[in-house]
Protein backbone atom coordinates (compact mmCIF):
# COMPACT_ATOMS: atom_id res chain seq x y z
CA UNK A 1 0.00 0.00 0.00
CA UNK A 2 3.09 2.15 -0.26
CA UNK A 3 2.23 3.79 -3.55
CA UNK A 4 -1.41 2.87 -3.95
CA UNK A 5 -4.05 5.22 -2.56
CA UNK A 6 -7.14 3.89 -0.89
CA UNK A 7 -10.30 3.90 -2.97
CA UNK A 8 -11.98 7.16 -2.22
CA UNK A 9 -15.16 5.72 -0.83
CA UNK A 10 -13.35 3.31 1.49
CA UNK A 11 -11.43 6.26 2.84
CA UNK A 12 -14.66 8.27 3.14
CA UNK A 13 -16.37 5.51 5.08
CA UNK A 14 -13.38 5.17 7.39
CA UNK A 15 -13.46 8.89 8.04
CA UNK A 16 -17.15 8.76 8.88
CA UNK A 17 -16.51 5.92 11.29
CA UNK A 18 -13.45 7.40 12.97
CA UNK A 19 -14.65 10.97 13.07
CA UNK A 20 -18.44 10.96 13.28
CA UNK A 21 -18.65 14.62 14.26
CA UNK A 22 -16.33 15.82 11.46
CA UNK A 23 -14.18 17.57 13.98
CA UNK A 24 -10.97 16.65 12.25
CA UNK A 25 -9.66 14.89 15.38
CA UNK A 26 -8.51 11.52 14.24
CA UNK A 27 -6.49 9.86 16.96
CA UNK A 28 -5.88 6.75 14.91
CA UNK A 29 -5.77 8.39 11.54
CA UNK A 30 -2.98 7.93 9.04
CA UNK A 31 -0.07 10.33 9.06
CA UNK A 32 0.00 10.64 5.28
CA UNK A 33 -2.16 13.26 3.56
CA UNK A 34 -5.79 12.37 3.23
CA UNK A 35 -7.06 11.36 -0.16
CA UNK A 36 -9.37 13.86 -1.75
CA UNK A 37 -8.75 16.71 0.68
CA UNK A 38 -6.76 18.55 -1.98
CA UNK A 39 -3.50 18.97 -0.09
CA UNK A 40 -1.35 18.28 -3.09
CA UNK A 41 0.37 15.01 -2.41
CA UNK A 42 -2.65 12.84 -3.13
CA UNK A 43 -3.84 14.58 -6.24
CA UNK A 44 -6.68 17.03 -6.74
CA UNK A 45 -9.47 17.46 -4.24
CA UNK A 46 -12.79 15.72 -4.71
CA UNK A 47 -15.25 17.54 -6.90
CA UNK A 48 -17.61 17.77 -3.93
CA UNK A 49 -15.03 19.71 -1.93
CA UNK A 50 -14.10 21.98 -4.84
CA UNK A 51 -17.76 22.77 -5.58
CA UNK A 52 -18.48 23.50 -1.93
CA UNK A 53 -15.43 25.75 -1.70
CA UNK A 54 -16.36 27.71 -4.81
CA UNK A 55 -19.89 28.27 -3.58
CA UNK A 56 -18.55 29.23 -0.16
CA UNK A 57 -16.52 32.00 -1.83
CA UNK A 58 -19.72 33.25 -3.50
CA UNK A 59 -21.57 33.18 -0.16
CA UNK A 60 -18.82 35.21 1.50
CA UNK A 61 -19.03 37.82 -1.28
CA UNK A 62 -22.79 37.90 -0.74
CA UNK A 63 -22.25 38.44 2.97
CA UNK A 64 -19.87 41.30 2.16
CA UNK A 65 -22.69 42.80 0.05
CA UNK A 66 -25.06 42.49 3.01
CA UNK A 67 -22.45 44.05 5.29
CA UNK A 68 -22.55 47.17 3.09
CA UNK A 69 -26.32 47.38 3.62
CA UNK A 70 -25.83 46.78 7.34
CA UNK A 71 -23.26 49.57 7.45
CA UNK A 72 -25.65 51.91 5.62
CA UNK A 73 -28.42 51.08 8.08
CA UNK A 74 -26.16 51.53 11.10
CA UNK A 75 -25.14 54.96 9.85
CA UNK A 76 -28.69 56.05 8.97
CA UNK A 77 -30.62 54.57 11.87
CA UNK A 78 -31.16 57.92 13.52
CA UNK A 79 -31.86 59.85 10.29
CA UNK A 80 -35.64 59.86 10.52
CA UNK A 81 -36.10 63.37 9.08
CA UNK A 82 -39.08 63.98 11.36
CA UNK A 83 -40.75 60.79 10.16
CA UNK A 84 -41.56 57.67 12.17
CA UNK A 85 -38.79 56.06 14.19
CA UNK A 86 -37.95 52.39 14.02
CA UNK A 87 -39.57 51.72 17.38
CA UNK A 88 -42.89 53.02 16.00
CA UNK A 89 -43.00 50.81 12.90
CA UNK A 90 -41.73 47.47 14.24
CA UNK A 91 -44.28 44.75 15.00
CA UNK A 92 -42.20 42.47 17.17
CA UNK A 93 -44.71 39.60 17.09
CA UNK A 94 -44.47 39.36 13.32
CA UNK A 95 -40.67 39.43 13.54
CA UNK A 96 -40.92 36.53 15.98
CA UNK A 97 -43.02 34.52 13.53
CA UNK A 98 -40.67 35.34 10.66
CA UNK A 99 -37.68 34.24 12.72
CA UNK A 100 -39.39 30.99 13.72
CA UNK A 101 -40.34 30.22 10.10
CA UNK A 102 -36.83 30.82 8.81
CA UNK A 103 -35.14 28.89 11.62
CA UNK A 104 -37.45 25.91 11.16
CA UNK A 105 -36.89 26.02 7.40
CA UNK A 106 -33.14 25.89 8.06
CA UNK A 107 -33.76 22.82 10.21
CA UNK A 108 -35.87 21.02 7.60
CA UNK A 109 -33.33 21.98 4.93
CA UNK A 110 -30.70 20.22 7.01
CA UNK A 111 -32.98 17.19 7.36
CA UNK A 112 -33.39 17.11 3.58
CA UNK A 113 -29.60 17.09 3.32
CA UNK A 114 -29.48 14.13 5.71
CA UNK A 115 -31.99 12.34 3.45
CA UNK A 116 -29.85 13.26 0.43
CA UNK A 117 -26.81 11.73 2.05
CA UNK A 118 -28.78 8.55 2.69
CA UNK A 119 -29.93 8.70 -0.98
CA UNK A 120 -33.57 8.72 0.06
CA UNK A 121 -35.51 10.50 -2.65
CA UNK A 122 -38.91 10.62 -0.95
CA UNK A 123 -37.73 12.24 2.28
CA UNK A 124 -35.44 14.61 0.41
CA UNK A 125 -38.46 15.86 -1.54
CA UNK A 126 -40.70 16.04 1.53
CA UNK A 127 -38.21 18.05 3.58
CA UNK A 128 -37.41 20.32 0.63
CA UNK A 129 -41.12 20.98 0.23
CA UNK A 130 -41.51 21.85 3.93
CA UNK A 131 -38.46 24.11 3.65
CA UNK A 132 -40.01 25.89 0.68
CA UNK A 133 -43.38 26.35 2.40
CA UNK A 134 -41.72 27.82 5.51
CA UNK A 135 -39.72 30.13 3.25
CA UNK A 136 -42.95 31.15 1.56
CA UNK A 137 -44.51 31.94 4.96
CA UNK A 138 -41.49 34.12 5.71
CA UNK A 139 -41.73 36.03 2.42
CA UNK A 140 -45.49 36.53 2.79
CA UNK A 141 -45.09 37.89 6.34
CA UNK A 142 -42.46 40.30 5.11
CA UNK A 143 -44.64 41.40 2.18
CA UNK A 144 -47.52 41.96 4.60
CA UNK A 145 -45.25 44.14 6.74
CA UNK A 146 -44.11 46.20 3.74
CA UNK A 147 -47.68 46.63 2.44
CA UNK A 148 -48.95 47.73 5.85
CA UNK A 149 -46.14 50.26 6.17
CA UNK A 150 -46.72 51.55 2.65
CA UNK A 151 -50.42 51.93 3.48
CA UNK A 152 -49.48 54.34 6.27
CA UNK A 153 -47.33 56.37 3.92
CA UNK A 154 -44.13 54.85 5.31
CA UNK A 155 -42.12 54.27 2.16
CA UNK A 156 -38.39 54.17 1.37
CA UNK A 157 -38.37 57.78 0.17
CA UNK A 158 -39.70 59.12 3.49
CA UNK A 159 -36.33 59.27 5.31
CA UNK A 160 -32.78 57.99 5.20
CA UNK A 161 -33.51 55.48 7.95
CA UNK A 162 -36.45 54.04 5.98
CA UNK A 163 -34.38 53.85 2.79
CA UNK A 164 -31.72 51.74 4.46
CA UNK A 165 -34.38 49.73 6.36
CA UNK A 166 -36.30 48.75 3.24
CA UNK A 167 -33.05 48.22 1.34
CA UNK A 168 -31.57 45.82 3.87
CA UNK A 169 -34.73 43.87 4.75
CA UNK A 170 -35.91 43.87 1.14
CA UNK A 171 -32.56 42.59 -0.15
CA UNK A 172 -32.78 39.68 2.26
CA UNK A 173 -36.36 39.02 1.18
CA UNK A 174 -35.25 38.99 -2.46
CA UNK A 175 -32.59 36.42 -1.59
CA UNK A 176 -35.15 34.21 0.13
CA UNK A 177 -37.43 34.51 -2.91
CA UNK A 178 -34.61 33.57 -5.28
CA UNK A 179 -33.71 30.71 -2.95
CA UNK A 180 -37.31 29.50 -3.15
CA UNK A 181 -37.14 29.42 -6.96
CA UNK A 182 -33.88 27.50 -6.74
CA UNK A 183 -35.48 25.10 -4.26
CA UNK A 184 -38.37 24.37 -6.62
CA UNK A 185 -35.86 23.74 -9.43
CA UNK A 186 -33.91 21.34 -7.23
CA UNK A 187 -37.08 19.44 -6.29
CA UNK A 188 -37.86 18.96 -9.98
CA UNK A 189 -34.29 17.91 -10.76
CA UNK A 190 -34.20 15.37 -7.93
CA UNK A 191 -37.53 14.03 -9.13
CA UNK A 192 -36.46 13.70 -12.76
CA UNK A 193 -32.72 13.04 -12.59
CA UNK A 194 -32.29 11.40 -9.18
CA UNK A 195 -29.09 11.62 -7.15
CA UNK A 196 -26.56 12.02 -9.90
CA UNK A 197 -23.31 13.52 -8.58
CA UNK A 198 -23.94 16.95 -10.08
CA UNK A 199 -27.44 17.04 -8.60
CA UNK A 200 -26.04 16.21 -5.16
CA UNK A 201 -23.47 18.98 -5.58
CA UNK A 202 -26.25 21.43 -6.44
CA UNK A 203 -28.16 20.31 -3.36
CA UNK A 204 -25.04 20.94 -1.25
CA UNK A 205 -24.79 24.46 -2.67
CA UNK A 206 -28.49 25.09 -2.09
CA UNK A 207 -28.15 24.01 1.54
CA UNK A 208 -25.20 26.35 2.05
CA UNK A 209 -27.20 29.21 0.47
CA UNK A 210 -30.27 28.64 2.63
CA UNK A 211 -28.28 28.45 5.87
CA UNK A 212 -26.33 31.58 4.92
CA UNK A 213 -29.66 33.40 4.49
CA UNK A 214 -30.60 32.39 8.02
CA UNK A 215 -27.28 33.75 9.29
CA UNK A 216 -28.01 37.09 7.62
CA UNK A 217 -31.49 37.10 9.17
CA UNK A 218 -29.92 36.67 12.62
CA UNK A 219 -28.08 39.92 11.99
CA UNK A 220 -31.24 41.63 10.73
CA UNK A 221 -33.58 40.67 13.56
CA UNK A 222 -30.92 41.55 16.12
CA UNK A 223 -29.59 44.83 14.74
CA UNK A 224 -32.66 46.20 12.94
CA UNK A 225 -35.62 44.94 14.93
CA UNK A 226 -34.55 44.06 18.48
CA UNK A 227 -32.11 46.93 18.81
CA UNK A 228 -34.63 49.12 17.00
CA UNK A 229 -37.37 48.68 19.58
CA UNK A 230 -34.83 49.39 22.31
CA UNK A 231 -33.42 52.55 20.84
CA UNK B 1 1.75 -4.40 -3.87
CA UNK B 2 -1.41 -5.21 -1.96
CA UNK B 3 -5.08 -4.51 -2.04
CA UNK B 4 -7.71 -4.08 0.66
CA UNK B 5 -9.02 -7.60 0.15
CA UNK B 6 -5.75 -9.29 1.01
CA UNK B 7 -4.90 -7.18 4.06
CA UNK B 8 -8.15 -6.49 5.85
CA UNK B 9 -6.43 -5.57 9.13
CA UNK B 10 -5.09 -2.44 7.49
CA UNK B 11 -8.59 -1.24 6.79
CA UNK B 12 -10.36 -2.27 9.94
CA UNK B 13 -12.36 0.94 10.00
CA UNK B 14 -13.34 0.73 6.38
CA UNK B 15 -16.32 -0.92 4.84
CA UNK B 16 -16.34 -4.68 4.78
CA UNK B 17 -17.98 -4.97 1.41
CA UNK B 18 -15.29 -5.12 -1.25
CA UNK B 19 -16.90 -3.42 -4.21
CA UNK B 20 -15.29 -1.67 -7.09
CA UNK B 21 -14.94 2.05 -6.59
CA UNK B 22 -14.04 4.78 -8.99
CA UNK B 23 -12.00 7.74 -7.74
CA UNK B 24 -14.29 10.47 -6.51
CA UNK B 25 -17.10 8.11 -5.57
CA UNK B 26 -19.29 9.45 -2.83
CA UNK B 27 -20.89 6.59 -0.99
CA UNK B 28 -24.25 6.89 0.73
CA UNK B 29 -23.89 7.66 4.40
CA UNK B 30 -26.26 7.02 7.23
CA UNK B 31 -28.42 10.03 7.98
CA UNK B 32 -27.98 9.79 11.76
CA UNK B 33 -24.97 12.06 12.00
CA UNK B 34 -26.66 14.83 10.01
CA UNK B 35 -29.94 14.57 11.89
CA UNK B 36 -28.17 14.79 15.24
CA UNK B 37 -26.28 17.84 14.02
CA UNK B 38 -29.54 19.42 12.87
CA UNK B 39 -31.22 18.72 16.21
CA UNK B 40 -28.33 20.21 18.17
CA UNK B 41 -28.23 23.25 15.91
CA UNK B 42 -31.97 23.82 16.19
CA UNK B 43 -31.87 23.43 19.99
CA UNK B 44 -29.04 25.91 20.48
CA UNK B 45 -30.60 28.35 18.00
CA UNK B 46 -33.99 28.26 19.75
CA UNK B 47 -32.40 28.93 23.13
CA UNK B 48 -30.35 31.86 21.78
CA UNK B 49 -33.24 33.33 19.76
CA UNK B 50 -35.72 33.15 22.63
CA UNK B 51 -33.12 34.68 24.94
CA UNK B 52 -32.63 37.56 22.49
CA UNK B 53 -36.37 38.26 22.11
CA UNK B 54 -36.97 38.07 25.89
CA UNK B 55 -34.02 40.30 26.60
CA UNK B 56 -35.10 42.95 24.09
CA UNK B 57 -38.58 43.29 25.58
CA UNK B 58 -37.71 43.25 29.26
CA UNK B 59 -35.67 45.00 31.88
CA UNK B 60 -33.86 41.92 33.10
CA UNK B 61 -30.49 43.57 32.64
CA UNK B 62 -29.19 47.11 32.90
CA UNK B 63 -30.92 48.76 29.91
CA UNK B 64 -27.86 50.41 28.28
CA UNK B 65 -26.22 46.96 28.19
CA UNK B 66 -29.03 45.37 26.17
CA UNK B 67 -27.61 46.16 22.69
CA UNK B 68 -24.26 44.61 23.60
CA UNK B 69 -26.00 41.55 25.03
CA UNK B 70 -28.08 41.21 21.85
CA UNK B 71 -24.98 41.40 19.65
CA UNK B 72 -23.25 38.76 21.77
CA UNK B 73 -26.27 36.46 21.44
CA UNK B 74 -26.38 37.05 17.66
CA UNK B 75 -22.68 36.25 17.21
CA UNK B 76 -23.12 33.10 19.31
CA UNK B 77 -26.03 32.01 17.14
CA UNK B 78 -24.08 32.70 13.95
CA UNK B 79 -21.35 30.45 15.35
CA UNK B 80 -23.92 27.74 16.06
CA UNK B 81 -25.17 27.98 12.48
CA UNK B 82 -21.67 27.85 11.04
CA UNK B 83 -20.78 24.74 13.01
CA UNK B 84 -24.00 22.75 12.96
CA UNK B 85 -25.65 23.85 9.70
CA UNK B 86 -22.81 24.96 7.44
CA UNK B 87 -20.36 22.32 8.76
CA UNK B 88 -17.35 24.54 9.10
CA UNK B 89 -14.91 22.25 10.85
CA UNK B 90 -11.22 21.99 11.62
CA UNK B 91 -10.97 18.99 9.30
CA UNK B 92 -8.32 18.80 6.60
CA UNK B 93 -10.87 19.22 3.79
CA UNK B 94 -12.08 22.45 5.40
CA UNK B 95 -8.85 24.44 5.70
CA UNK B 96 -9.58 26.57 2.65
CA UNK B 97 -13.15 27.27 3.77
CA UNK B 98 -11.96 28.46 7.20
CA UNK B 99 -9.32 30.72 5.68
CA UNK B 100 -11.87 32.22 3.29
CA UNK B 101 -14.28 32.71 6.19
CA UNK B 102 -11.61 34.51 8.21
CA UNK B 103 -10.94 36.84 5.28
CA UNK B 104 -14.67 37.44 4.79
CA UNK B 105 -15.13 38.30 8.46
CA UNK B 106 -12.23 40.73 8.25
CA UNK B 107 -13.76 42.50 5.24
CA UNK B 108 -17.17 42.66 6.94
CA UNK B 109 -15.66 44.21 10.07
CA UNK B 110 -13.67 46.72 8.03
CA UNK B 111 -16.79 47.81 6.14
CA UNK B 112 -19.16 47.99 9.10
CA UNK B 113 -16.86 49.40 11.80
CA UNK B 114 -15.13 51.70 9.31
CA UNK B 115 -18.40 53.13 8.02
CA UNK B 116 -19.79 53.74 11.49
CA UNK B 117 -16.54 55.31 12.66
CA UNK B 118 -16.07 57.61 9.65
CA UNK B 119 -19.71 58.69 9.40
CA UNK B 120 -19.95 59.36 13.14
CA UNK B 121 -16.83 61.46 12.92
CA UNK B 122 -18.23 63.43 9.98
CA UNK B 123 -21.52 63.84 11.78
CA UNK B 124 -19.82 65.38 14.81
CA UNK B 125 -17.48 67.68 12.93
CA UNK B 126 -19.70 68.87 10.09
CA UNK B 127 -20.99 72.42 10.33
CA UNK B 128 -24.72 72.62 10.94
CA UNK B 129 -26.51 73.48 7.71
CA UNK B 130 -28.38 76.46 9.18
CA UNK B 131 -25.54 78.56 10.50
CA UNK B 132 -22.67 78.51 8.01
CA UNK B 133 -23.02 82.20 7.33
CA UNK B 134 -22.92 83.26 10.99
CA UNK B 135 -19.67 81.38 11.48
CA UNK B 136 -17.91 83.62 9.00
CA UNK B 137 -15.83 86.37 10.66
Amino acid sequence: MSDVGLPASVEALRRVREDPHRLGHRAHGPTEPIEGAGHGATGPAHKRIVVGYGFWIYLLSDIVLFSCFFAAFAVQRGATAGGPTLAQIVDIRRVGFETAALLLSSYTCMLSFAATNARNRLWTEIFLLVTGLLGLVFVLLELQEFIELAGQGITPQRSGMLTSFFGLVGLHGLHVTAGGLWLATMMAQVLVKGFRPEIVHRLICFNLFWHALDIVWIGIFTIVYLMGINA
Amino acid sequence: MSNPASEPHLYSGASHGQHDHAPGDEPAESAGHWVRNANLGLGFSIVLTVAAFLLAGSHLVYPPAIPVALIVLAIAQMGVHLVFFLHITTGPDNTNNVLALAFGIMVVFLIVIGSIWIMDNLNRNMMPMEQPMEMQP
